[in-house]
């Protein structure tokens, strides 16, 4: 059999969303090698129930482990619940998100099993039976075309790249038999998970904001504009920014943040070093409103409007406001 | 307090990278190779725990060419007692090398493996949890913040929307994201002193690896770009086109 495996990640019980982008792209592989999609969860109690609407994204087993230990990610327990299920099916895939909890899983489980991992992935083909990926490396200053010479071939997901596909799996589910056993690494808690905004990383719309803004109190403007946008936007920022302590770390996006690919990235006061380029060309429209006619920014924005962001963003703001309160 | 610190040589973060005539490699003319940005807080916070504990031992191990000596020497100037440098032609292949890396750090004693979260150049974010499985050890990875006790490491590592804490005993693995610490300037002294420490230099075979590089490539092209217009009168223009021409809002 052709098995692929998905880590359908999860968190308070219920899928995160990038689990449905891990099945979407397992039932691909998983038709044209001719296998079956496993989907493996692990959570908190609920969290069994929740994943079996995985079933939709083409989901032929949903593997299940629920347990109150399991509420935190466990990585010692999910790395033995997947290299079991890989004994037990041979896959010829373990695909996983390249979320924070799926690229630290799938570099231990690709230690524990002794097979390579692409992280990262923007592309994947079958070619010849061998499965062939792109991923970005140099933050995406230029792109790697690496074949598969083994099974499994681990991959990981750039997460927002990749559709979520209805698609009805078989959808057996299946209680793993997992206990939380020796336990190395130990999760304890999660702090700060109140989440009022989305991962810069998982967000749908981009905010970001430079130097242009001037001051940290300016930031106002910019959550005033992703409001507007609705609940699938977020904030992010230069490295000035966060360099300065204007904004945290886990906004910081470039080369030495985070690389984003949104369908839509406002870069607002941000010149456009080199190092933040990188991090957010992927993004399927940038706009830049940037004083200078001559920031590098420009370059490579879809729309640029040349101006001072502290009239443009407020006129911006309503604009969208009227378009939402009109029905979109 | 021992520790390792696995680090790497790598184009600097403001390098322009262009693919190599090859299509394998990238042109290295006019690019400006520095240690990995991550690495230097995992070396930061192996020097402040020897400090703190009043011994102890911070070596450095990097796996690469002839030319990495030079960010092994970068490291022993911040305050490293020693260095080994690996020497392999390195691949985007994580496993090869974090084997290699395993093999060279078994059987050596320390409290903690240190490492950047990510090196910049292959982005791999593989090989720290890769050797704590192959060495059997617990491992945090995109650890903002440390505290160790009798023997316990509490960790905060960075995930979307907040941190985890993360608990483990020692020795264990620890990869460093920005936000760590305060990495320190070589200092003159500090440059000199690097020049007598010991640097041991070994061959080693890379070996294995399920990846084959088929071929690097630029990124994708943009569209050509548009400049809408001036200030804040551009903006119902720009709407339009976000609504019509490219259907995202």
């Amino acid at each position: 059999m052709a098995d692929v495996i998905a880590y359908a990640e999860m968190r308070d019980g219920t899928l995160r969303p990038v689990a449905r982008e891990t099945v979407s792209v397992a039932r691909v592989l998983a038709d044209e090698l001719g296998g079956d999609v496993v989907a493996v969860a692990l959570g908190g109690p609920g969290s069994a129930d929740a994943a079996r609407e995985l079933a939709g994204y083409g989901a032929d087993r949903i593997l299940t482990a629920e347990n109150e230990a399991f509420a935190n990610y466990d990585p010692d327990s999910a790395v033995r619940a997947i290299e079991s299920i890989a004994g037990d099916t041979s896959p010829v895939a373990i695909v996983f998100p390249a979320s924070a909890q799926g690229k630290d899983l799938s570099a231990r489980v690709a230690g524990r099993l002794d097979r390579s991992l692409a992280s990262e992935v923007t592309e994947f083909d079958v070619e010849d039976g061998s499965i062939v990926v792109t991923r970005p490396v140099y933050a995406g200053k230029a792109y790697a075309r690496l074949r598969f010479r083994e099974t499994p071939a681990l991959i990981s997901l750039r997460p927002n790249v990749f559709p979520v596909v209805k698609k009805q799996g078989a959808g057996v589910a299946e209680a793993l038999d997992l206990e939380p056993g020796e336990v190395r690494t130990r999760v304890s808690g999660i702090e700060g998970g109140s989440r009022e905004r989305l991962d810069v990383r998982e967000a749908d719309v981009v905010v970001a904001g430079g130097r242009g803004m001037q001051a940290p109190e300016h930031w106002k403007m910019l959550d005033d504009l992703v409001d507007a946008l609705g609940p699938q936007a977020t904030l992010g920022a230069s490295r000035a920014v966060v360099d300065a302590g204007w904004r945290p770390h886990g906004e910081q996006v470039g080369q030495t943040g985070k690389v984003v690919s949104p369908s839509l990235y406002f870069a607002i006061g941000i010149s456009g070093a080199i190092q933040h380029l990188a991090g957010m060309q992927t993004a399927k429209v940038i706009v830049a409103v940037n004083k200078d006619p001559e920031a590098p920014i420009f370059g490579v924005a879809n729309y640029g409007i040349v101006g001072d962001a502290f009239e443009v963003v407020p006129r911006l703001t309503e604009e969208i406001r009227t378009l939402r309160g009109a029905g979109g | 307090m021992n520790s390792i610190v696995c680090i790497k040589r790598v184009p600097d973060s403001e390098a322009r990278i262009r693919v190599a005539a090859d299509g394998r490699s990238i042109d290295p003319s006019g690019v400006r190779f520095d240690m990995n940005e991550y690495d230097k807080y995992a070396i930061e916070e192996a020097i402040q725990r020897r400090e703190a504990a009043g011994d102890g031992q911070v070596t450095v191990i990097t796996v690469g060419g002839d030319e990495a000596r030079e960010t092994l020497r970068q490291a022993l100037a911040m305050g490293a007692d020693d260095a080994v440098l690996l020497r392999a032609d390195v691949s985007l292949d994580g496993l090869p090398i974090a084997r290699a890396l395993a093999d060279e750090i078994r059987g050596r004693p320390f409290d903690l493996l240190l490492f950047g979260k990510q090196a910049i150049d292959d982005d791999g974010m593989q090989v720290p949890a890769m050797v704590s499985e192959l060495l059997g050890l617990p491992c945090a990875t995109v650890v903002v913040s440390l505290q160790i006790e009798n023997g316990r490491a509490i960790a905060r590592r960075e995930i979307e929307g907040g941190h985890e804490v993360v608990e483990f005993e020692l020795p264990g693995v620890i990869a460093a994201q920005k936000g760590l610490n305060e990495p320190r300037y070589p200092s003159l002294k500090g440059i000199m002193a690097a020049k007598k420490k010991p640097l041991e230099e070994k061959d080693v075979a890379l070996v294995g690896g399920g990846l084959e590089l088929v071929g690097l490539t630029g990124p994708p092209a943009r569209p050509e770009p548009q400049i809408v217009g001036e200030g804040a009168e551009a903006v119902p223009e720009l709407v339009r086109r976000l609504r019509q021409e490219v259907k995202v809002l």
